[in-house]
């Protein structure tokens, strides 16, 4: 079977480092990656506790399918209780390392405590050690990433670390690992932050079996030629392509959600990213693939030489992982910037700096609407003038908030927060404190209730309504998809494999790759049934941290004012329609509560 | 027909699919650290280029072994290691100039690409045709045919 049957439980106060069997009756139930990191979680902390504060437990999980050679198995996800939401935060990465931990030997880490000194963890093979990171603390990812391999003299570490933001606790830190792929929502990095843990570095020499290798083989190839066949769009346009489609739509978030709608739109596109220009500069140089993968959506980009961000900056002329949708959406649209170049480095710089992008581009959004009403000043902006559309202010802010320098500080505290301290709390487009990605919840109506019930707040990865939004503008019917693909979504993610091949495969497809690969019966069902476990029980997290169904609510901005235009014109979010339906369908009371026979039947009594 | 492994770095992803193959071919896991083929990346991935034995006709790691392990298969042209013979000296290691025969600490012996047989795992894995398996005395002819173009066209303009 594909588990190595081990976790590394890090106890940073005490500096202890202790491997344990993994509990196989946990994996049986919550699958592995995000529904067992879920589970070890609620098992080990109290989710009262403060995500800044040592008894907040960090874990990194690979699952079942992690570093087999099924495609997309490289992923991982690190799951702790989030500061930004004070909800429980799941962030998902792909690139190697999550592979990497599988093959030293470790199906997931357990970190608790908090370092007194900042340290970093260094797994290579069976020598494990905490080691002093007084070298990196103030240096960024990318800094680390050499840093570590050069005193290591190894080459082959794979590296998830953060940036200077998750140092000195910008909100929204994210953990970047192999330089540009991140778990990169929910502040996951800035617990790795307060933590002192400045990364985690692993090489892993050893190999990952799997049950019926030779079935396994015959399934997983088959899966190969139907991705291949039903993903060529994302391998040549990335994510995106989504760009023009929400533009046309009406559901592209522009002003921080006043428009939905961007004029500018064609010149952060995916066509755009391929276009050469009159000095002959092509943004996209080439695509990228995370380990096992046949889709390969990830870009390689780079900025013209010549353009204004780093032009007298050589430092960053060269390639990097380029746009993709949601970070050409947040330092884009929702920021009304339409300057490639300026996107592409600001995307440069959440990497190097360890931060998420959607949470960074919505948070300036809103603080560029603050400036916009007078509320703010260039006297609060460091000079800045922080209009919509200005992309000098885009990557200086970025920089700025990477760096944690004057306004910086202000835009690390996430939307909300710097929203409630200027006195306009309804300018933060969030739900449970987390920033919305780049689809606008009145022209598509399940997204919004995804986004109203997201366990992490709001988030589009975690549910799957796309296709009935486009169909129908209404909230009618848009319960039992949200419902149906929350549940598949967490089953997807928890098998260690990448929720863009949903394209392609279904349920029934995942199981027999994943009834392949480990031990027990896996059916669709059983792989759906596990989904909606999992789901549950981070929502009963979430109400043992003391969220309410008063949390389950979007902005007033998509409940009242009505979309300006596009094919939902006049239309705001139902939903008051859709949540008591979802409840009703989830097993839930109208508190939002599951009953307790919703958790005798899940198992979760 | 003499075949070899061809690599395209254009065309590769690093997807490392063709490093499970291998590992999955030769030690029944998934396992990149002992693939006998490996990618490499530069410039934060902007390259990745699959490497493995080039399968040297005069082989630096054969004539360097002391014990005549590394045999040569007459039909496929690949240098093959006997488990058997091999002591784990290291001397094909260190006489290899291309880093392609490696030291394998859980077996105490070397490793290196056999071409599978004749149907190496690596090329049908790779979903990109990065790495083919063709006819050695014609593997610059995919290149040479796009430089031919690249010239008519130039010419035509």
């Amino acid at each position: 079977m594909s588990w190595q049957g081990k976790i590394l439980r890090v106890n940073l106060t005490s500096g202890e480092i202790a491997p344990e069997p993994l509990n196989m009756e946990w994996a049986n139930d919550y699958i592995g990656q995000r529904g067992l990191g879920t589970k070890y979680l609620w098992e080990n902390m109290d989710p009262k506790a403060d995500a800044m504060g040592p008894d907040n437990v960090l874990i990194f999980a690979s699952g079942p399918l992690t570093g087999t050679g099924a495609s997309t198995s490289g992923r991982y996800a690190v799951i702790t209780k989030g500061p930004l939401t004070g909800a429980i935060a799941c962030s998902n990465s792909g690139g190697k390392f999550g592979a990497e931990l599988k093959y030293a030997g470790f199906d997931l880490l357990l970190i608790e405590g908090r370092s007194e000194k900042p340290v970093y963890l260094l797994i290579e093979g069976d020598e494990i050690s905490l080691a002093s990171a007084d070298k990196i603390w103030g240096r960024t990812v990318w800094e680390t990433d050499q840093w570590i391999k050069k005193q290591h003299h190894n080459p082959m570490l794979k590296i998830a670390a953060i940036g200077i933001a998750g140092e000195r606790g910008v909100r929204y830190a994210a953990v970047v690992n192999d330089l540009h792929r991140a778990a990169g929502r929910s502040g996951v990095g800035t617990v790795m932050g307060a933590k002192n843990l400045k990364a985690i570095a692993v090489r892993g020499t050893g190999g990952v079996r799997v049950k019926d290798p030779k079935r396994f083989m015959e399934v997983t190839g088959e899966m190969k030629n139907l991705l291949a066949k039903e993903t060529g769009g994302l391998t040549k346009y990335g994510t995106n392509a989504m760009m023009d489609t929400m533009q046309e739509f009406g559901g592209l978030p522009t002003n921080n959600f006043q428009q939905v709608q961007f004029d500018g739109y064609d010149k952060v596109d995916a066509k755009a990213m391929l276009k050469t220009d009159e000095t002959g500069h092509t943004n996209l140089l080439t695509n990228k693939a995370c380990f096992g993968c046949t889709i390969a959506c990830g870009r390689i980009a780079h900025i013209r030489k010549d353009h204004f961000t780093i032009q007298n900056r050589k430092e960053y002329w060269h390639a990097s992982g380029g746009l993709e949708y949601e970070t050409a959406f947040a330092f884009g649209p929702v920021v009304g910037v339409d300057d490639i170049d300026a996107c592409t480095f600001a995307g440069y710089l959440m990497n190097e700096h360890g931060i998420d992008p959607i949470s960074f581009g919505v948070t300036l959004a809103a603080a560029m609407e603050l400036f916009e009403m007078g509320v703010i000043t260039t006297e609060d902006t460091d000079g800045v003038a922080l209009n919509f559309g200005n992309a000098e202010a885009l990557t200086i802010m970025a920089e700025k908030t990477g760096k944690q320098e004057g306004f910086g500080e202000i835009l690390g505290m996430g939307s909300r927060l710097m929203c409630e301290k200027y006195g306009h709390p309804e300018l933060s487009m969030t739900v449970k404190g987390q920033e919305f990605a780049g689809y606008d919840s009145r022209a598509l109506q399940g997204m919004g209730l995804g986004y109203a019930t997201g366990n992490r707040g709001a988030c589009h990865l975690k549910h799957d309504t796309f296709d009935v939004d486009m169909d129908d503008q209404t909230g009618e019917g848009k319960a039992e998809p949200c419902k149906t693909s929350q549940d598949f979504t967490a089953a997807v993610d928890s098998s260690g494999l990448c929720m863009f091949t949903m394209a392609a495969w279904g349920a029934p497809e995942f199981a027999a790759q994943l009834d392949a690969d480990s031990e027990g019966d896996w059916t669709a069902e059983r792989l759906i049934e596990s989904g909606e476990r999992i789901w549950n029980l981070e929502r009963m997290f979430n109400l043992a941290a003391g969220l309410t169904r008063a949390d389950d609510t979007l902005p007033e901005r998509l409940l009242k004012d009505p979309a300006p235009s596009g094919t939902a014109k006049g239309r705001v979010n139902e939903l008051d329609r859709m949540l008591p339906e979802y409840y009703a369908l989830r097993g839930w009371s109208e508190a939002g509560e599951p009953t307790t026979e919703t958790l005798n039947r899940l198992g979760l009594g | 027909m003499h075949r070899m492994l061809h690599m395209e770095p254009s065309l590769c992803t690093g997807c490392l699919q063709c490093e499970m193959a291998c590992s999955f071919e030769h030690e029944g896991e998934f396992n990149p650290a002992r693939s006998r083929i490996r990618v490499f990346e530069f410039e934060h991935g902007r390259i990745s280029v699959p490497y493995t034995c080039t399968q040297c006709v005069e082989a630096w790691c054969m004539k360097a072994c002391p014990t005549a392990a590394i045999s040569v298969d007459t039909q496929l042209g690949a240098k093959l290691v006997s488990p058997e013979a091999c002591v784990g000296c290291k001397a094909c290691v260190a006489a290899c100039p291309f880093g392609t025969i490696e030291f394998n600490p859980a077996s105490g012996k070397v490793d290196k690409c056999d071409l599978c047989g004749g149907d190496p795992k690596c090329a049908s894995a790779c979903p990109t045709d990065a790495i083919t398996y063709v006819d050695a005395g014609a593997s610059g002819v995919g290149r040479m045919q796009a430089s031919a173009q690249q010239a008519a066209q130039g010419g035509a303009s």
